[in-house]
């Protein structure tokens, strides 16, 4: 363990208190005069084309200002995907549009004085619909006699395969290898099929975005967006309103989990707003979040495996098909994570195949859910794996410390699958799976219960399972950051940050990596972030980027800013710049002892002589993404005569390089585990015969509350990343990879029953067992 | 309508519709602690507490809280000044995004009231109507238990 003053200590969130008081200012907290209040009209079909719409009733309500339709806006095809430019997602979307797609699709918006006469008017709204064939079934989307789903001008701007016609949103076909002889030379062939099911994000603050004229006639738009930088770009393209008149803040935000990573309302506040130069306003109902905005993608994963006897994987295949709903954005990168987040774990099979496609249905629109798509391929290896080395007679703990890949190796997949192009050859620079997977062993009392099938009362018995997953820190050559940082009289420093924190308490540990360049406690540091006017770039909080590549742009800052602090200590110690060190908010000459704070710095700096701003800007991009590793483990109970499956205890030992903020590590992981334990049990989209979801309430989409949850233990490994500032990589995404399949392989372990597809509710687990016990 | 509100030991008389809820006229009203996670009274943002009873504020017409004493989360401590379970919370780290955490405080505050010293399953217990997704609770139920352990010394 390296020595530090900031990184790797729990400081407080520099937000927590604001936000317990509830202080802390959400987009819908701000106070907007007489702003205008949005309301949207969705298609109660899952596929039909607006013969007619008539909303002149509507408009002549009192207090009615305006109704959009798709004749009244922009028709420029664009993606809702908040990506780095050229997105590598299909421009399918518009603003409103005259064919609708799914049940939840926008229809009209009716602009009004109050939300309640919005509500009222849209009521008055008169639609006649042709509706057309929907498609559900993924299986099907694809069939020569399916209609087709999305716009027929629908392109992609980047090239990849594409065929709109045909509803396919990606496709991936990467192999290296002599798959034929691999599985020529197998001893068995282990191949099953795996499904995964449609998730919600379920961030407590539902979507909401506002947006007013300010002094100098600039739009202001005030958004949840996980990606300002992105919405700034993306609504200045749809809207043709030039970029530099607008300027797009992400406040506090109530959560994101990717279901933020997405331009879906900002264009409606942004457009109205600058056509009837008022503020203008709208929040979306718990209802509208479910059902309109993004979804994670449901997938179905073959998986074919040739194996020896000694345990050598001798060819691996895996054909996947993702169900990314009524518009393909993130159609392409989440296909590719499926397989370049998954398949480097197992960098020693010397033949693979990837064969992938995301298709569009007529069900609501998947977009980037934590994990994107690494979930979904974890789910099925972690049990292939599982179900392998018990054919062998090994244990699992055992075959995973042979068969993963190490630091120091690489992967082929590394460089044949990219983000929508192709990748980065990178070596794994530091790798503690083995360390994760012993003491996550220690902690779950593996070696006790493994195989026991304790029986604690009649019918109920426990079984443990486990998982092992990677994830990436940033995309490399990719994404990019920068920080800016200033000095100011007292020496304490502005710290300026394009990266969003939408939670995760990024801030906070921004600072950290700052104070501990210059050797000054956190509380220094005053940190501003995600304003496109007043800081500098960052493609934004996705991808598991933050803290290593937004990290890494501080580090480089603070770094150049120390340099210009020696400096002028350097002049007023009358001393070389190599004999002094910072320690504690002062600069002090080695040899006589003889120091300046950082406050005489700069003042004379600002006022007395050589007068000069301290201040340095900095980018960031990775040539790598370091993974993160983790090993999950799950306990479980599985009730006989009911099927019920509650999850007793949860482990996680996770390999995230050096923490730079122990706490909020702990908390990432804790987050992401409980998410994904209640999406392998409890979460589902339950739609009705014409796609409607049924059950798009908390009451009846059930996540955990407090006395459902299991205990949960989060184990930081002893790493270091050298790539990484401070050692760090990333966390937040790595953690909800393990859950469900940790839970299958448990559930077997405790009943014998293997379940393929997700969620593991009672009936399925019941059914199951009556099929094995027969 | 109008109606003589008591919020954070303050009388406030505020013109309202008849149809809206508590929450509304508190958001409304720049009460913005209280939060507007689902509007239909399952998952305990807009907690607030109702004559000294935790109450989902969407679930209560404002009409049927004139004249009762309300109390938010900003009643109960400001950033200068924080409540020890605001103090607790933002410490341990319950706090990730914050949306949630005006509510469990609220809610916390409820059951140290009536509990100085509860068990982690009267903790899970009393928290039953609050929904979090950033932190899978564990460091929520820690900052209560923080929380009561301060808050018993104080009383000391």
């Amino acid at each position: 363990m390296k020595k530090f003053k900031n990184v790797g200590k729990p400081v407080k969130k520099f937000d927590g208190v604001s936000l317990a008081v509830g202080a802390a200012k959400f987009t819908d907290d701000f106070e907007l005069k007489d702003a205008l209040h949005l309301s949207i009209l969705y298609s109660p079909y899952a596929h039909a084309e607006i013969e007619d719409i008539d909303v002149s009733e509507a408009l002549a309500v009192d207090g009615v200002v305006d109704v959009l339709t798709y004749q009244n806006v922009p028709q420029k095809l664009f993606t809702t995907a908040g990506q780095g430019y050229p997105e590598p997602s299909p421009y399918d979307s518009r603003i409103l549009d005259r064919k609708v797609r799914f049940v939840g699709d926008r229809v009209a918006v009716v602009v009004a004085e109050s939300k309640r006469i919005a509500e009222e008017a849209k009521k008055k709204i008169k639609v006649k619909y042709r509706v057309l064939e929907p498609i559900f079934d993924p299986e099907r989307a694809m069939d020569d006699d399916a209609p087709m789903i999305p716009d027929p001008e629908a392109h992609m701007i980047i090239p990849a395969k594409y065929d709109p016609k045909r509803n396919l949103a990606a496709e991936l076909d990467i192999s290296y290898g002599d798959l034929e002889a691999g599985f020529e030379e197998a001893d068995f062939i282990e191949e099953h099929t795996y499904w995964t099911h449609y998730g919600a994000h379920a961030m407590l603050e539902p979507h909401a975005a506002a947006a007013y004229i300010d002094e100098m006639g600039r739009l202001v738009v005030i958004s949840t967006t996980q990606v300002p930088f992105h919405a700034r770009r993306i609504l200045s393209m749809v809207l043709d309103i030039p970029l530099r008149k607008i300027r797009v803040i992400k406040p506090h935000l109530g959560g994101g989990f990717g279901g933020k990573q997405e331009i879906i309302l900002e264009p409606l506040v942004a457009l109205v707003t600058w056509r009837h130069q008022r503020p203008s306003k709208i929040v979306l109902s718990r209802e509208e979040v479910f059902v309109s905005t993004r979804v994670r993608r449901s997938a179905r994963l073959r998986l074919k495996t040739g194996v020896k006897k000694d345990g050598t994987i001798t060819a691996l295949e895996m054909d996947v098909l993702l169900n990314g709903g009524a518009y393909g954005t993130h159609g392409l990168t989440v296909l590719s994570n499926v397989g370049s987040k998954s398949l480097p774990m197992l960098n020693k099979v010397p033949a693979m195949r990837f064969f992938a496609r995301s298709v569009y249905t007529n069900l609501p629109v998947a977009g980037a859910y934590r994990g994107y798509g690494a979930t979904q391929a974890y789910f099925a290896i972690n049990q292939q794996i599982d179900m392998i080395a018990r054919k062998l007679g090994i244990d699992v703990l055992d075959y995973w410390k042979r068969i993963h890949i190490r630091e120091g190796e690489t992967s082929k997949i590394f460089e044949l699958i990219g983000e929508g192009r192709e990748g980065t050859p990178q070596l794994i620079t530091s790798e503690h799976l083995d360390e994760a997977i012993d003491l996550g062993a220690k902690e779950i009392g593996w070696y006790d219960k493994r195989g026991k099938r304790i029986e604690v009362e009649k019918d109920r018995v426990r079984g443990v399972g486990m998982a092992v997953a990677m994830q990436g820190s940033g995309i490399p050559l990719i994404d990019m950051a920068a920080a800016r940082m200033k000095m100011n009289d007292d020496g304490s420093f502005n710290l300026y940050v394009g990266a969003t924190d939408i939670g995760t308490g990024s801030d906070t540990i921004l600072a950290q990596i700052a104070a501990e360049v210059l050797q000054i406690p956190a509380e220094m540091i005053i940190v501003h972030s995600s304003d496109t006017d007043f800081t500098p770039f960052d493609t934004g909080a996705y991808a598991s980027s933050t803290t290593y590549v937004s990290g890494g742009a501080v580090k480089k800052t603070a770094e150049k800013v120390k340099e210009q602090i020696l400096k002028v200590a350097s002049e007023m110690l009358n001393a070389p710049m190599d004999s002094l060190f910072l320690e504690d908010g002062r600069v002090i000459q080695r040899d006589t002892g003889k120091s300046v704070t950082f406050s005489e710095i700069a003042l004379r700096s600002l006022y007395m002589e050589n007068q000069f701003q301290i201040e340095a800007t900095e980018s960031y991009v990775g040539e790598i993404s370091p993974p993160p590793f983790i090993a999950q483990f799950a306990e479980v109970e599985v009730d006989r005569k009911t099927g019920f499956v509650r999850v007793i205890k949860f482990v996680s030992a996770v390999d995230c390089g050096q923490p730079i903020n122990p706490r909020l590590v702990e908390g990432q992981v804790e987050g992401a585990v409980m998410n994904g334990i209640t999406w392998a049990l409890t979460e589902r989209y339950i739609f009705n015969q014409q796609g409607r979801m049924v059950n798009n309430n908390f009451g009846e989409y059930k996540i955990f509350t407090p006395p459902d949850m299991p205990e949960i233990v989060t184990i930081i490994v002893d790493s270091y990343e050298e790539t990484g500032p401070f050692g760090a990589k990333s966390v937040a995404e790595v953690g909800i990879n393990g859950p469900a399949p940790a839970i299958a392989n448990a559930i077997y372990d405790a009943v014998g029953v293997r379940l393929f597809d997700l969620p593991f509710t009672p009936e399925k687990v019941y059914k199951a067992l009556k099929t094995t016990d027969n | 309508m109008t109606g003589k509100f008591r919020i954070n030991g303050r009388e406030y008389s505020i013109e309202f519709d008849p149809r809206d809820t508590l929450l509304t006229v508190l958001r409304e009203n720049g009460f913005t602690e209280v939060k507007e996670g689902c509007s239909e009274g399952t998952c305990g943002a807009c907690a607030v507490l109702l004559d000294g009873k935790v109450v989902n504020s969407c679930m209560v017409f404002a009409a049927t809280a004139i004249g009762k004493e309300i109390i938010t989360s900003r009643g109960l401590g400001d950033q200068n000044n924080p409540h020890p379970i605001q103090e607790a919370f933002a410490e341990v780290g319950a706090v990730q995004c914050g949306f949630c955490t005006p509510g469990f405080v609220i809610s916390t505050f409820y059951l140290l009231q009536r509990n100085p010293d509860p068990t982690e399953d009267e903790i899970k217990k009393a928290l039953d109507g609050n929904l979090c997704r950033c932190t899978g609770y564990v460091k929520i139920i820690e900052g209560v238990k923080l929380a009561a352990e301060r808050m018993k010394n104080e009383k000391v």
